[in-house]
């Protein structure tokens, strides 16, 4: 009761939590029940760590190209919105637009940050990243295109001369007809 | 979270409604426009004051108004405006309820209703050829039960029926060559008789029976010495003339068609007698008028024809019309001017001499110039004696109604014949303006606020809705004397016919001040002075800041091209004369250069008739700077007569007897002569000189670019068949064609020419950008059209680099001359247009970024604004998706007239004749003046106030909705706040 706590919601009034665990020895005063021995158990890991270990690099190393595919699923799906968008600007295009542009972006930015469950000695990351990166850049230019369809890049003569001042005149003429 | 976003929609959408839409609404009227009418000079004046009937005068003007004023307030009952051929000779009041109106030299007559200016009747009086009109209407003559009108005109004597306007009989008195000048019938009898002149030398009259028209007698009798001028009654068998010599007084007696004369020489009557000496037209039985070139003399005609001096008066003296009395007496007034005020005479006539019956002075402001024209009106006072209301017409044309020896109302006519209009900055705002005024207008501002904001909720009483309506008039300082930050208020100055300068607010369209311009008063050396045009003289912008803005006048002596010019300059804020040159060069041109020296004061070229220079301000740095430019300086004459267009430069200077540094001469470079059997100069355009252009690259929906050929330079030149000149019908479709030119005035290169088969003008043409939009009348058709050419660069069409473009290593921008060889293209179209046209313009913003609007001022004196949009030549039947989207509308064989885009609404401008645009400093915005008989003044937004609130955007909606929302999100979010915890407990 002592280490009872009441958890709030969930129906339930007060609990009491029978599993302990803490591990340490010193915090302990009972001993622990025969035929039980810690030490055992710890020379147990150090038996079984080797291969567990090894399970867990291959694992992480499967995960991480998983990862680095996935890009792949966003682009297909990417590439379906915005031929769905069509090519006129408008609400939904540029929110597209913009959203494919931003997508690669930020995962070009956390390329570190994803990759970090999977670090480990043994894995090598290089590969994966690579292959992450260069989807991403894959997705971003997708992005840059239908930018360029939508005719928001400014790739046309008629996006730098649309406020050119008139050319100034070096004669200057007037009069007409003569006033009456 | 939902709530709140349900609210904000909900509100957004009230408030999206409260945005006004393209056209006016109803309560929108008189927000930003003003509307003035005017009737002009007055030239004849009858007075109706019966009992019965509400007391009017009824006016026939020099603008070809007919009108009847409010003799109380001076107000318009109603008015008439008729074409400028159908110019009204005479007016007077029939039966004591028809105004009769002769008109067309005597042609046509017509009777208007006096209560309500309803058309009765009108008659056509066709004759073989031109002579003197005149209208006689006697008091109470009857053939059988008709009242009968006599009307002289086109040779022919006319009896006509007072009802119904028949003709009952009619008589040609031309057989002789007789030049009719006076219709007489003494009442009571059944005779006219009609008296002029057979050639110079023979004095004629005619006696007809007045019910049949048989003619009775015709006697006439030679004058040796000969006549000169009109002939003038004095009473009804006597009349005077003058010699052909100019000396001497002839005293013409035809009593029963026994024909005497009886000649006195004018130096025995007037002392210091030198020379021109006329007869002023007056009505005063028994005396006439001798105006010499000094004085004013009555005249009295003794019974045998003898002459007596009845009095002698001032130069400027205006005397009226004989007006009876009711007991049989008659009286005449006079107005003279002493000493800054006007004296007014009212003198009693009778055998013995006259007798001054009233005597008054009035100040009037001395803008006014002389009295021109004086009528009398009598009426009985309380006591039973006579009083006199007096109307008079001075120099600048303003009409005053005077009574018991002071002003009852007054008329600022001068207003309908405006010659030019310049638009001037007003002062910018002061600092230091006081806290109290700043709360009281805040607590104004508050409470306007609270009424607006309940008028959008609908829930304002009829009280709250007239004060609404009262304020949006009122609105916030629009009549403020100083610069605001839109730019909506300026000064108009405005030159009118008769010389003077006035400054209208556009605000609400007062006056700021006049003035009559001494320079474009008569006087020795100028007798028939004119303004001609106005010119912004000095416009501080940048620097100079301290000074104020001014105008140039310009105007000339006489008539003719080489009469002397007159100039002056005006102070744009006080309307003071800073500057004026009498008796100048003449001046055939005016060309405003685009420099300006340290004073800002812009540099003129005038040209005179011989084709001379003169650099104006005469000063050494303007010379300066005008020496640096000579090179470049070209002009060009279209003269219309010989049908030649001449190119000249500006050369060294001129050589004359005394040196004139800021005379040049100039060379001929260069002439298009235009066939005169087949072509004449029907109308030319140019680009307003302050216009601005945004860009000189005009971008498709293909991301295409064609680079537009602007250029200052550029002319606009139709030319019609000589025999198609004439009115509509005059040709066959075959004879007539209308070519079209542009034209390169510093090269003369001819850069376009196009012929519209079977069309005529007139022409109509505005000039803008590169493109220009004219309107003409197409024979084969039977209909008007509007046709558009734009013109595009195709030598810079390649510049297609990008890189060289974004690097900015391109020449676009450079200088260009036009002695490199133009390598244009043109694209243009022809729509068919409803209406026919007075006048033409274009909407003009400061920064030439929104679209445009062509003005079109129509023949229902109304104006209507036309998009370009649909005068664009890229208009096909089926555009497609890309054009669409670009705003080309698909094509259509006429331009539609929306109702709603007429500028002028409901309202008329009376007599149109021009159209201002003034760009405001508001880049969406531009205010239009238009003027005619009446004045019009707005603002258009052609694309719409994009840049600004509309004015009757409520900000009280606004600050609620924002206060609403952010109680929404409070509100919204206690609540799920709660929902969550309940959810959880649960």
């Amino acid at each position: 009761m002592d280490k009872g706590k009441a958890v709030m919601g969930s129906g339930r009034r007060w609990a009491v939590e029978f599993t302990d665990n803490s591990t340490s020895h010193s915090s302990r005063n009972i001993p622990d029940p025969p035929g039980f021995t810690r030490v055992s158990q710890e020379q147990d890991d150090s038996a079984t760590s080797k291969q567990k270990k090894d399970a867990e690099a291959n694992w992480k190393a499967q995960k991480a190209w998983e990862v680095a595919q996935a890009p792949v699923k966003n682009l297909f799906m990417m590439g379906f919105m915005m031929w769905m968008a069509g090519s006129t600007v408008h609400l939904f295009s540029i929110g597209i637009t913009i959203s494919a542009l931003l997508q690669p972006i930020n995962a070009l930015r956390g390329v570190g940050k994803v990759f970090e469950p999977y670090k480990d000695n043994r894995v090598d990351l290089m590969l994966p990243k690579l292959v992450f990166i260069a989807l991403n850049l894959v997705g971003l230019g997708l992005g840059v295109w239908k930018l360029n369809t939508l005719g928001l890049l400014p790739t046309h003569v008629s996006d730098w001369v649309s406020s050119l001042p008139p050319a100034q005149e070096v004669e200057y003429s007037g009069g007409g007809i003569p006033l009456v | 979270m939902n709530m709140a976003i349900r609210v904000y929609l909900l509100l957004f959408l009230a408030l999206s409604y409260s945005y006004t839409a393209f056209s006016l609404y109803e309560d929108q009227v008189g927000l930003m426009d003003w509307h003035q009418q005017y009737i002009g000079k007055v030239k004849h004046a009858v007075f109706h004051t019966q009992k019965a009937a509400r007391k009017r005068v009824v006016v026939s003007t020099e603008e070809n108004v007919v009108s009847s004023l409010d003799l109380r307030h001076g107000e318009i009952f109603w008015r008439h405006v008729l074409a400028p051929s159908d110019v009204i000779d005479q007016i007077d009041i029939a039966l004591g309820k028809y105004v009769i109106t002769l008109s067309s030299g005597g042609s046509i007559l017509r009777a208007w209703n006096l209560p309500d200016g309803q058309m009765v009747w009108e008659s056509t009086l066709p004759g073989p050829k031109a002579s003197k009109p005149l209208l006689l209407v006697p008091t109470n003559l009857k053939i059988g039960r008709e009242n009968v009108m006599f009307v002289y005109g086109n040779g022919f004597i006319h009896a006509i029926s007072s009802i119904d306007g028949e003709v009952i009989w009619k008589k040609e008195l031309a057989s002789e060559g007789i030049n009719i000048q006076q219709l007489i019938y003494t009442d009571g009898s059944d005779t006219i008789s009609a008296v002029g002149f057979v050639g110079t030398h023979r004095f004629g009259t005619y006696i007809l029976h007045a019910k049949s028209g048989e003619l009775l007698k015709y006697k006439s009798m030679e004058f040796a010495s000969g006549f000169s001028g009109d002939l003038s009654l004095v009473t009804d068998d006597t009349a005077v003339a003058i010699d052909s010599v100019g000396t001497s007084l002839v005293t013409i007696q035809f009593h029963d068609g026994l024909i005497s004369f009886h000649q006195t020489r004018l130096s025995h009557l007037i002392q210091n007698f030198r020379r021109a000496a006329v007869i002023s037209p007056s009505n005063i039985p028994g005396v006439f008028i001798l105006g010499t070139d000094n004085s004013v003399t009555l005249i009295k005609v003794l019974s045998r024809g003898e002459l007596k001096v009845v009095e002698e008066l001032g130069h400027a003296t205006a005397v009226s019309d004989a007006l009876f009395l009711p007991g049989g007496q008659q009286a005449f007034a006079l107005v003279q001017h002493r000493d800054g005020k006007i004296l007014l005479t009212v003198k009693l006539d009778s055998d013995d001499g006259t007798s001054n019956l009233l005597e008054e002075t009035i100040h009037l402001d001395n803008q006014r110039g002389k009295v021109q024209k004086v009528f009398v009106n009598t009426y009985v006072r309380v006591d039973r004696s006579n009083g006199f209301r007096v109307l008079i017409v001075m120099e600048d044309d303003s009409l005053f109604l005077l009574q018991q020896g002071e002003i009852v109302w007054s008329r600022e006519d001068g207003l309908a014949s405006i010659v030019d209009v310049k638009p001037a900055e007003l002062p910018v705002e002061k600092d230091g303006v006081s806290v109290a005024k700043v709360e009281n207008n805040l607590f104004e501002l508050l409470k306007g606020h609270l009424l607006k904001l309940k008028g959008t909720l609908m829930i304002a009483t009829p009280d709250d809705v007239t004060a609404i309506q009262k304020m949006r008039l009122q609105s916030s300082g629009k009549s403020k004397m100083t610069r605001d930050r839109n730019g909506f208020r300026k000064l108009l100055i405005v030159l009118t016919r008769a010389g003077k300068l006035f400054a209208l607010h556009t605000g609400d369209g007062r006056i700021v001040w006049s003035r009559l311009l001494k320079t474009l008063r008569k006087s020795e050396t100028c007798q028939s002075p004119r303004g001609i045009s106005l010119h912004q003289w000095q416009d501080p912008h940048h620097h100079a800041l301290d000074q104020n803005p001014s105008v140039l006048i310009v105007g000339r002596c006489g008539d003719s091209l080489d009469s002397a010019g007159v100039l002056s300059i005006v102070d744009a804020y006080t309307g003071e004369e800073r500057n004026h040159m009498e008796h100048v060069h003449s001046i055939a041109h005016i060309i405003p250069l685009s420099f300006t020296d340290s004073m800002e004061q812009r540099l003129h070229l005038l040209l005179d008739a011989n084709r001379r220079a003169h650099l104006y301000p005469r000063t050494a740095e303007a010379l300066d700077i005008f020496q640096r430019e000579l090179g470049n300086i070209y002009w060009y004459s279209a003269e219309t007569d010989e049908g030649i267009l001449r190119g000249h430069s500006v050369q060294k200077n001129c050589v004359l007897e005394e040196a004139d540094n800021f005379c040049f001469d100039s060379r001929d470079l260069w002439s298009i002569v235009f066939p005169s059997e087949s072509e004449k100069i029907a109308a030319t355009a140019i680009r307003s000189l302050n216009e601005v252009v945004h860009t000189q690259a005009k971008v498709t929906a293909d991301q295409e670019v064609m680079y537009k050929y602007v250029s200052k330079n550029l002319l606009f030149l139709a030319t019609v068949a000589p025999k198609a000149v004439g009115p509509i019908g005059s040709v066959t479709p075959d004879e007539s064609s209308l070519i079209v030119y542009l034209i390169d005035t510093v090269t003369g290169r001819i850069l376009l020419r196009v012929t519209h088969h079977g069309s005529v003008g007139p022409v109509h043409a505005v000039f803008s950008e590169n493109w220009v939009v004219y309107h003409y009348f197409n024979l084969r058709a039977h209909r008007y059209e509007m046709s558009v050419i734009e013109i595009y660069d195709q030598a810079r069409a390649e510049n297609k680099d990008v890189l060289k473009l974004v690097l900015g290593t391109h020449n676009l921008t450079s200088p260009i001359t036009a002695y490199s060889r133009p390598e244009v293209s043109t694209k243009s179209q022809s729509y068919f247009f409803a209406h026919s046209l007075k006048t033409m313009a274009v909407t003009l913003t400061a920064k030439g970024i929104t679209s445009k609007q062509v003005l079109l001022g129509t023949i229902g004196d109304q104006v209507l604004a036309l998009d370009k949009r649909f005068l664009d030549p890229r208009r096909t039947v089926n555009p497609t998706q890309a054009e669409k989207e670009e705003g080309i509308i698909p094509l259509t064989d006429s331009l539609p007239i929306i109702p709603q885009s007429y500028v002028t609404h409901a309202l008329k401008v009376e007599g149109l004749r021009g159209i201002v645009t003034v760009p405001a400093k508001l880049e969406s915005t531009t205010l239009v003046f238009a003027y005619g008989t009446d004045l019009f003044f707005t603002r258009l937004a052609p694309s719409r106030t994009y840049d600004s609130l509309t004015e009757d955007f409520s900000y009280a909606l606004l600050l609620i909705t924002i206060g609403a929302l952010v109680v929404a999100i409070f509100v919204t979010w206690i609540w799920s706040e709660k929902k969550e915890l309940q959810e959880k407990w649960r």
